[in-house]
C-alpha cells in the first residue's frame, strides 16, 4: 500500500503524535517511540502501534511518535487517523 | 546602632566559624522563588569551602545550581523533604556518593530539637529583621521587598544551631516586634537585595485546579469529611498540597454553613481558602508552619489569630504537645496508593524524585482521620499501584483513599467504612481499584533500578523506612 507523509494526534498530555511516511524498501514497519512512560509501557505502546498499522493492511512504513501519556483507545485511534491520512483508504465507511 | 550584628555575608560566614565537614540548613519558605540558598552556596564555594551536609527543609526546581557545587565538592551530603526539578534528576541518575536523607517536616524539626541533625550555621532568609536580628517572614514597613509569611520550618533551625545568620531584605528599625525569629538566637545580620521572589511561593506543588476530575475528586472528598463521623461543631482540619485536596475545603463550607458546624482550627500549610473561612468565621484559629500563598501571608502579619508554629510545635511525633496530636481531619494527595494503603509523594513512577514528604507522615499518623485523594489514572500512570515505588507513609495510619472510581477504607477502619455506605457513597476494596487501573493500563514493566543508594527515606520516629535507588536510562 502506498503510505504518503501524514500526521494525527497532539502533544498534549495524555494524547500521542503520530507522524507517518512511506519506508524504505523492504525494511518493514519502523517505529520510534519518545514516550513520557517509556520505561514501563514503551514495549506495550510499540506493539499496539505496530499491530494496528498491520491490521489496516500497512507493513512498510517510518513511524515517529511522540507519547504523552496516552490510553491505548487514544493510541489506537491515533494510529489509525494517521494511517488513513497516509494511504486515503477510509476504515471507518 | 550599639551591638549591630550587620555584617556582609562573607564576613558572617567566617564569623561564624563554619569548617569544611560541617552541616549548613535553610528554610523554604520562599519555595520556587527562595534566593538564599543559592546565593550563600555560591559564596561558600567561592570562599573555598569543601565537603559541607546541607539540611533544608525542602529544596525545588530553583536549585538547580547546587549540581555544579555537588560536582565540585562544595557540598557532599543533603538532607531534605524534598526534592524536585533538574537536581532531583541528577541525585536519581547517582550525582552524589552520599544517598540524600529525607525526612517529614515533623521528622526534621524533632531530629533537629533532639540532636539527631546538628546544625553548625543556620542561614535564613527574613523579609524583615532589626541590627540585633529580631525577623519575620513579612515586614511592617515601607521598604518591604518580599512577604512569605510564617517562618515555621526555620524556627528548630533558629532556636539549636550553634550559629544563626540571618539574611533580610528589609533592614528595619529595632525592635521588629512582633517577630518569628527572637535577636536572642541571632549572631548576625546580611542585608542582601533580595531574599525571594514572593510570586513564587505558590508555585510548584500548590495549584487551584479548574480540571473537572479535580473537582469531582475534591467534591467527592468533602462527602467523605462530612459523613465520616468527624464533622462536628469545633473539629480540625488540614489539607496538604495537590489542586483536589485545596480544593475540598470549599465544598466541606457549603456544608458548614448549612449545618451551623464550625472548625476550632485549620493546620498545617495555610492557603487563601482557609483565610476566608476563617475571615468568615467559621474557623477559630489558623495554626500556620507554611504560608501557601500570599493571601495566607498577608494574614498571618495582620491577624492575632493567624498563629505562626515551629515545625516542632507542628508535627513532631517525639513531643507530644505538637498540634498534629489535637488534628481530627487531614486531606493529603499523593502519587501513589497501594492494596495496602501504603503511600508514595516522593519517588515518580519512572523512578525520578519529584516531591516531598512534608508533613505527609506525622499528619497521616496523628490525626483521628486521614483522606489521601488520588485520581486513579495521571495519563498513563496508575495511582493506585500493587505496591508503591517507594514507602513514604505506612498504610496502617491511612484511613480512607478517595479516587473517581470508588472511595477505598482502611480494613482497620471499618467504622469509617460502615458511616460511608450509610451515606450512600460508593465504598469499593482498593485491590479493585488497582484491578480497574491494570485494566485500562496494562501492567507496567519494571522500572530500570540500578544498584547504588541515592536516597533514605526515614519514618518521623528516627527509623528508616525505605531507599530509593538509582535509575538507569
Amino acid at each position: 500500500m502506498e503510505v504518503k507523509n501524514a500526521v494525527a494526534g497532539t502533544l498534549e498530555s495524555g494524547d500521542i503524535m503520530v507522524q507517518i511516511g512511506p519506508g524504505k524498501a523492504g525494511a518493514g514497519l519502523v517505529v520510534d517511540l519518545e514516550s513520557s512512560v517509556a520505561a514501563q509501557f514503551g514495549k506495550q505502546i510499540r506493539a499496539l502501534i505496530t499491530d494496528t498499522l498491520k491490521d489496516l493492511g500497512i507493513d512498510n512504513a517510518e513511524v515517529k511518535a511522540t507519547d504523552k501519556g496516552a490510553l491505548d483507545c487514544t493510541i489506537r485511534a491515533r494510529v489509525t487517523a494517521a494511517a488513513v491520512r497516509a494511504t486515503g483508504k477510509d476504515v471507518w465507511k | 546602632m550599639r551591638n549591630s550584628k550587620l555584617v556582609t555575608l562573607e564576613e558572617a560566614i567566617r564569623k561564624s566559624g563554619l569548617k569544611d565537614g560541617m552541616t549548613i540548613s535553610f528554610h523554604h519558605h520562599f519555595r520556587g522563588g527562595d534566593k538564599v540558598v543559592n546565593m550563600v552556596v555560591a559564596k561558600l564555594a567561592e570562599m573555598g569551602f569543601k565537603n559541607l551536609h546541607l539540611a533544608a527543609s525542602s529544596l525545588s526546581d530553583v536549585h538547580a545550581p547546587l549540581i555544579e557545587h555537588i560536582k565540585n565538592g562544595v557540598i557532599t551530603k543533603i538532607s531534605t523533604s524534598g526534592l524536585r526539578g533538574e537536581l532531583a534528576n541528577e541525585i536519581s541518575h547517582g550525582l552524589m556518593k552520599e544517598p540524600v536523607i529525607f525526612r517529614s517536616h515533623g521528622g526534621r524539626g524533632s531530629a533537629i530539637a533532639t540532636g539527631d541533625l546538628h546544625i553548625d550555621v543556620a542561614f535564613l532568609g527574613a523579609s524583615s529583621a532589626d541590627e540585633l536580628g529580631n525577623a519575620c517572614g513579612y515586614s511592617r514597613s515601607e521598604n518591604a521587598k518580599s512577604i512569605c509569611g510564617s517562618l515555621g520550618y526555620a524556627l528548630p533551625d533558629a532556636r539549636y544551631a550553634d550559629h544563626v545568620v540571618v539574611i533580610t531584605d528589609d533592614l528595619v528599625a529595632y525592635p521588629n516586634v512582633p517577630k518569628s525569629i527572637s535577636a536572642a538566637d541571632v549572631e548576625s545580620v546580611v542585608v542582601v537585595d533580595s531574599v525571594g521572589d514572593s510570586s513564587k511561593i505558590s508555585a510548584g506543588a500548590i495549584r487551584d485546579s479548574k480540571n473537572p476530575r479535580d473537582i469531582l475528586l475534591a467534591k467527592t472528598a468533602a462527602k467523605v469529611v462530612i459523613n465520616s463521623g468527624y464533622f462536628e461543631d469545633g473539629f480540625s482540619i488540614q489539607t496538604g498540597t495537590g489542586g483536589a485536596s485545596l480544593a475540598v475545603v470549599k465544598y466541606i463550607r457549603e456544608s458548614m454553613l448549612e449545618k451551623g458546624i464550625k472548625a476550632s482550627f485549620a493546620l498545617g500549610g495555610i492557603t487563601a481558602h482557609m483565610v476566608k473561612l476563617h475571615e468568615e468565621g467559621l474557623i477559630g484559629r489558623l495554626i500556620d508552619v507554611q504560608s501557601f500563598d500570599k493571601v495566607a501571608a498577608e494574614s498571618i502579619k495582620n491577624d492575632p489569630f493567624h498563629q505562626e508554629v515551629s515545625a516542632v510545635e507542628y508535627a513532631s511525633g517525639v513531643h507530644q504537645g505538637s498540634a498534629v496530636h489535637a488534628l481530627d481531619i487531614v486531606i493529603l494527595s499523593a502519587l501513589e496508593v497501594d492494596v495496602n494503603f501504603n503511600v508514595n509523594v516522593l519517588v515518580g513512577s519512572d523512578g525520578i524524585i519529584r516531591g516531598a514528604i512534608g508533613g505527609h507522615q506525622d499528619t497521616a499518623a496523628d490525626s483521628a482521620l486521614s483522606i489521601i485523594v488520588c485520581p486513579l489514572l495521571r495519563g498513563r500512570i496508575p495511582c493506585v499501584v500493587p505496591k508503591v515505588t517507594t514507602l513514604i507513609t505506612p498504610g496502617k495510619s491511612v484511613d480512607v483513599v478517595v479516587t473517581e472510581y470508588g472511595i477505598a477504607v482502611n480494613p482497620g477502619r471499618p467504622e469509617v467504612a460502615e458511616r460511608l455506605k450509610a451515606a450512600g457513597l460508593k465504598v469499593v476494596d482498593i485491590h479493585d481499584l488497582a484491578a480497574k487501573a491494570t485494566s485500562i493500563i496494562g501492567t507496567p514493566d519494571a522500572l530500570p533500578f540500578g544498584d547504588k543508594v541515592v536516597g533514605i527515606v526515614y519514618n518521623r520516629d528516627g527509623k528508616v523506612l525505605d531507599e530509593i535507588k538509582n535509575i538507569v536510562e
